[in-house]
């Protein structure tokens, strides 16, 4: 298990923004969290790494207790991708060498400089090493923040919906990338997301959050309509289509 | 992903090493201009005799009482002062994520010239002697010094303050800073409006930057500081690529972001704060050598920090070379002609745009 997550609290100017949240995370897997806007997702998330300090509970990353981790350690055991990546007039290859920063001493090692590397040539990006991450398109963009969360080395990945702002063809690449490199590397990866579809195509867990509480967590086949209309208030239709499961919104079973 | 997969990839050395070799450039022209700017004045020294009087030759015994007594430490605290205040500026645009960000938007140096109004008006350490080669002098400089050090302090200390409060985010900083600035500022005009003539006069004469005014001792003391400085922005310099990154970012890669947000404040409110107390007030140098030197070697602070601080060197050391030449035999102020040398080259590149 990479990741245990116990009777986990947030609260946010005596707010309370999420309640008794427990789940966890193994090897190889992906979890999506989802719900509608303002249930809690990110701020979930952020308390996976303490980038936000959860004010009650337990949060075990790969065994120990966060609480007693210095941030460097945290970071090298999880990677983390913000939804906004913000660009400066960096190169690519600078914006992703930055993902060492919990290894490096006083100056990056010729071993930092190989793992970004390779990391480049993961992604299929060796044309893009030094290209200006501030000319960069949205995709590309996602991709570097994805390789930067990468050559951390970290054992999960947190990825705040890691394709909000990309076109299909994107949407696409990035999760096939992100699934690919968990499955190769045995690391695993929590995604908050709002696209379902995506969702039900690429995770292998649904945590559903509803009101700050999970409302729903279970795997691929115990999702159905009836619970997403209870989490988003809309009704839903469920349907296969190329052996893909799809859902509907907006579309009861007696109107289709 | 695996590091033997990988290799060093020559292309990014090559450009790494392009990066270098600006900055080794600078130092280069630094250099002759520190010996262009001892040899020049109302006694024009051959630059042969300037490097041979530095190396302890005597060349001559008017030329060294010139050299070792007035040029030569005018020009290493325009180095020192452009090194420093460049260096504080880009800390700041990094750590206020704003690249209006330098000691002067934090309302130091407003405070700084607050300090000495106080110490001309209130304590009466001004006046005017009626000589022509020194018409204005301070009659305690260092009470005005250590009362100018004091508001600056003053000042870094609420915005602290303020930032612990509130959380140390750079909108609270800038607007804080901002407020302090309007109101030292208001200040500053109130204790003008009831001085006399002449303390108006010594209080002006006060907040034109001047490097010539510190002394041997003062400049020891200046350098240690900006070098402990520069070695601790350096020492952060992935830290602020961090947070130039993004807050979360910078907090996913381990950073602690407030921790560095304040003590890289107060270590360039700290540095700004003994400038201006020795110096007086000299603008544009924080606010601009950073973007001069983005825009030809990039954002990534492991070159921008040291390019900072040779730009900065530059910039103010042929200033001031410049501001005794121009009406010689009267000195502009040196904040006047950073301003003058460093806007129209600023404008320049920000026509030109970034360098590929």
């Amino acid at each position: 298990m990479i990741l245990n997550v116990q009777e986990l609290g947030f609260l946010y100017r005596n707010h309370d923004v999420l309640h008794d949240i427990a789940f966890e995370v193994n090897h190889g897997e992906i979890v999506a969290i989802l719900g509608p806007n303002g249930v809690g997702k990110t701020t979930l998330l952020k308390c996976l790494n303490r980038i936000l300090k959860a004010k009650k509970g337990h949060i075990y990353l790969d065994g120990s207790e966060i609480q007693t981790l210095e941030t460097l350690e945290i970071a090298r055991r999880a990677g983390y991708v913000p939804q906004r990546v913000e660009t400066g007039r960096l190169t690519a290859f600078d914006a992703v060498l930055l993902g060492r920063r919990p290894h490096i001493g006083w100056d990056v090692s010729d071993r930092d400089l190989r793992i970004v590397d390779a990391i480049f040539s993961r992604l299929s990006m060796d044309n893009l090493r030094l290209s200006y991450i501030d000319e960069m398109s949205g995709g590309e963009l996602q991709k570097i923040a994805i390789a930067r969360a990468l050559v951390q080395e970290p054992r999960i990945l947190l990825l705040d919906e890691p394709t909000s702002s990309l076109d299909l063809k994107n949407q696409v690449d990035i999760l096939t990338t992100i699934v690919g490199i968990v499955r190769e590397h045995g690391i695993a990866a929590v995604m908050t997301m709002h696209d379902l579809n995506q969702a039900l195509r690429y995770a292998d867990r649904f945590i559903f959050l509803k009101d700050g509480y999970i409302h729903f967590h279970g795997s691929y086949d115990a999702v159905t309509p009836e619970i997403i209309e209870d989490v988003y208030g809309l009704p839903v239709m469920m349907g296969m289509v190329g052996g893909v499961r799809c859902i509907v919104p907006g579309l009861s079973p007696s109107e289709a | 992903m695996h590091v033997a997969d990988g290799k060093i990839p020559a292309d990014y050395l090559g450009y790494v090493r392009i990066k270098y070799l600006w900055i080794v450039f600078g130092i280069i022209l630094l250099f002759f201009l520190f010996i262009i700017s001892i040899s020049v004045g109302a006694v024009s020294i051959p630059p042969y005799d300037v490097l041979m009087t530095l190396f302890g030759q005597n060349v001559n015994h008017k030329y060294d009482a010139i050299i070792w007594n007035i040029r030569l430490p005018q020009a290493l605290t325009a180095i020192v002062a452009g090194i420093g205040l460049s260096v504080a500026g880009v800390a700041m645009q990094s750590i206020l994520r704003n690249p209006l960000g330098s000691p002067f938007t934090l309302g130091i140096s407003n405070a700084g010239a607050f300090g000495a109004a106080v110490s001309v008006i209130i304590f009466g350490t001004g006046k005017i002697q009626s000589t022509i080669a020194d018409p204005i002098t301070i009659n305690n400089p260092y009470i005005t010094t250590i009362s100018a050090f004091i508001f600056c302090m003053i000042a870094t200390v609420v915005i602290l303050m303020i930032s612990r409060i509130r959380g140390a985010s750079p909108e609270i900083m800038v607007l804080t800073g901002v407020a302090l600035s309007s109101l030292f500022t208001a200040g500053t005009m109130f204790l003008q409006y009831f001085a006399s003539d002449t303390q108006l006069a010594a209080v002006v004469f006060w907040t034109f930057g001047d490097v010539s005014r510190a002394s041997w001792s003062e400049l020891a003391l200046m350098s240690v500081l900006v070098t402990l400085a520069c070695i601790y922005f350096l020492f952060n310099r992935w830290n602020y690529n961090a947070i130039d990154a993004g807050n979360e970012t910078a907090k996913g890669l381990g950073v602690n972001v407030e921790r560095v947000r304040l003590f890289g404040m107060t270590i360039s409110a700290m540095v700004t704060a003994v400038l201006v107390a020795f110096l007086g007030v000299i603008g544009f140098v924080g606010l601009v050598c950073p973007h001069m030197v983005r825009r030809i070697i990039g954002d990534d602070q492991r070159y921008l920090i040291p390019g900072s601080c040779v730009m900065g060197g530059v910039l103010l050391l042929a200033s001031d070379t410049v501001a005794r030449l121009i009406v010689a035999p009267y000195v502009l102020p040196v904040a006047v002609l950073t301003a003058f040398m460093g806007a129209p080259v600023f404008i320049y590149l920000i026509i030109r745009g970034y360098k590929r």
